[in-house]
């Protein structure tokens, strides 16, 4: 009777879950449909599987180029965020000062500033640290990847902060027993047991950079340069919407996040849950 | 460590340097930046002029009808997602907290949405309401509920109140979940042995339970509604006829399709202190929550 009980419980939440998923499925199976085919029948399998309509849509949002921008920029800036948060959380804890102090909790207390409220300064001032160092701030992979990193920093020291705090300094004595540099100190002793950490803050900012629309929107303005958010609202942003194009638009640029997400399903779920509980 | 100080030392030291100039010139500075420029009229364009109008742009905020509505459609909206997304989310978390064997996949599809940016699931509804809603309210013979929302003054808030909370349910689902899983198991067997049925071990015994969890979803759920975006842009764009512009939208607006950047930036400001008032609270009601405990 119990295990009766769990089996149609169990298909009864697979049927919700399904039915909470079925956009995906029609943005999927629209891509495949012609203009007619969608307005007379929008909710079922197409009638031809023709891949038409994916390999324009590769064309148009330059796909490969744009997914290769968005896998550049979103890794190189969680790399820079991880390297620099976590040795910087690090030497604030263990030179505690008033500095370092002063520090911290400006790096706490701006993270509430919503990015609404410094886009247009940030951009003016971006431009005008262009025009002084002749380094390109603006409209360059470098320049979006160093202002990821800025937005990026309050939340990585937070955690790492956090968690440092925990690890009592007598680990660490043995090291600078042996006559360990800071480096050697940080790379062998701290950094491994960083690890788990080191995953939540890697998860969640590939999940806001892969994603985040308004920043690069504004940093850049070739099109060679743009991320996969960018090209993909290029699609609607004509008057009237090729459906079909938007929707292998957006199909294509979904499964990468797919693949993601079943690969590290377990740590993306416990990720997000540690993050929103701190 | 004090002692030598070696070129390594001097090497690693240069990581958090680099991490506080880069922090400074991409945060602080453009902060600073802003409050200046929201005492100037300007248009954006370099070469022409910024003219120091005070405070004028802050008492001209006050008689802006356009953005007064856009925060009007800001707390409506706010208040509908709070509710239905923290509703929804702990229906799902009791559900899926039952010991049936399909509830971690159940978990994994419901949490998805999440992971797709507020963007793409803004352009996925607009496409969902389009055209297979209206088809699946014809279907149904239900065209006077199913039909193109985004279109209708009234429905369009609705709609965003949907998918925001499509988006959310399955995160605020997870919190809630670490809330369950920390209730102890005998209170629930207790109340069960005392008889109480299932609606009253969830309404007296795991509901007060859950309290300080519901006390983080509120606040996260306010302060992502608030500050709502992505989906505003793709879904609606604010439309029809401005009825569902919300605040960081009018200010975008103000800005970047009007031209008024010294204006558009007091808004900003003014949005800023808004967003700044509702963290503080919560950290507020966090720290409460922390004594009680």
């Amino acid at each position: 009777m119990k295990k009766r009980k769990n089996i149609i419980g169990s298909v009864l939440l697979i049927l919700l879950g399904l039915a909470f998923l079925s956009p995906f499925y029609l943005v999927f199976v629209n891509a495949f449909k012609n203009r007619v085919e969608i307005a007379l029948d929008p909710l079922g399998m197409p009638k031809e599987w023709s891949l038409e309509y994916f390999t324009e849509a590769v064309e148009k949002m330059k796909f490969l180029q744009t997914l290769g921008n968005t896998v550049k920029v979103s890794f190189i800036s969680v790399f820079g965020i991880i390297v620099l948060t976590s040795t910087t959380a690090w030497i604030m804890v263990r030179m505690k000062n008033k500095w370092t102090e002063i520090l911290f909790y400006s790096l706490i207390a701006t993270m509430i500033i919503p990015t609404q409220s410094i886009m247009m300064p940030l951009m003016q001032f971006m431009g005008s640290m262009t025009d002084k160092t002749g380094i390109p701030f603006l409209n360059s992979h470098f320049g979006l990847i160093y202002m990821n990193i800025g937005f990026g920093c309050g939340m990585g020291v937070f955690l790492y902060h956090g968690f440092i705090k925990s690890i009592p300094l007598e680990i660490e004595e043995a090291a600078i027993l042996d006559g360990c540099n800071l480096w050697q100190r940080f790379w062998y002793v701290v950094f491994p047991m960083l690890k788990n950490i080191t995953i939540t803050v890697a998860i969640l900012d590939v999940i806001w950079l892969w994603n985040d629309y308004l920043l690069p929107s504004l940093a850049l303005s070739s099109k060679d340069l743009f991320t996969l958010p960018l090209s993909t609202f290029s699609f609607f942003e004509q008057y009237t919407i090729q459906w079909n194009l938007a929707m292998a638009g957006l199909s294509m640029t979904i499964i990468p996040v797919i693949v993601f997400y079943l690969a590290a399903q377990r740590y993306i779920m416990d990720s997000v849950a540690s993050g929103a509980l701190k | 460590m004090k002692k030598r100080r070696s070129a390594a030392y001097y090497s690693f030291m240069c990581l958090p340097l680099i991490m506080t100039l880069i922090f400074l010139t991409v945060i602080v500075v453009p902060f600073f930046l802003g409050i200046g420029y929201s005492f100037f009229e300007w248009d954006g364009i370099p070469v022409n002029p910024k003219i120091f109008v005070g405070l004028d742009n802050y008492t001209e905020l006050f008689s802006d009808a356009r953005f007064w509505q856009s925060g009007k459609h800001t707390v409506i909206f706010t208040i509908f997602s709070v509710i239905s997304t923290n509703c929804l989310g702990l229906a799902f978390a009791v559900l899926l907290t039952r010991k049936y064997s399909a509830r971690n996949v159940a978990r994994a599809m419901v949490f998805a949405p999440h992971l797709i940016g507020g963007l793409l699931l803004g352009f996925i509804w607009k496409f969902v309401f389009s055209s297979p809603f209206p088809k699946l309210g014809e279907v149904l013979g239900i065209e006077n509920l199913l039909f193109n929302w985004l279109l209708n003054e009234g429905f369009a808030m609705a709609a965003l109140v949907f998918v925001n909370t499509w988006k959310m349910a399955g995160y605020i689902m997870i919190i809630y979940i670490s809330g369950i899983q920390g209730i102890s198991a005998e209170f629930i067997e207790a109340a069960q042995v005392d008889g109480a049925s299932s609606i009253q071990r969830f309404w007296y015994i795991m509901l007060p339970l859950l309290r300080p969890a519901v006390t983080i979803t509120t606040f996260i759920t306010l302060a992502n509604s608030f500050k709502i975006f992505d989906v505003n842009l793709s879904l609606t764009g604010g439309g029809p006829f401005n009825s569902t512009e919300m605040f960081a939208m009018n200010i975008y607006n103000e800005m970047f399709t009007r031209g008024n950047y010294g204006y558009g930036q007091a808004k900003a400001i003014v949005f800023f202190i808004l967003v700044a008032v509702v963290t503080l609270a919560q950290t507020y009601a966090n720290k409460q929550k922390e004594v009680e405990m």
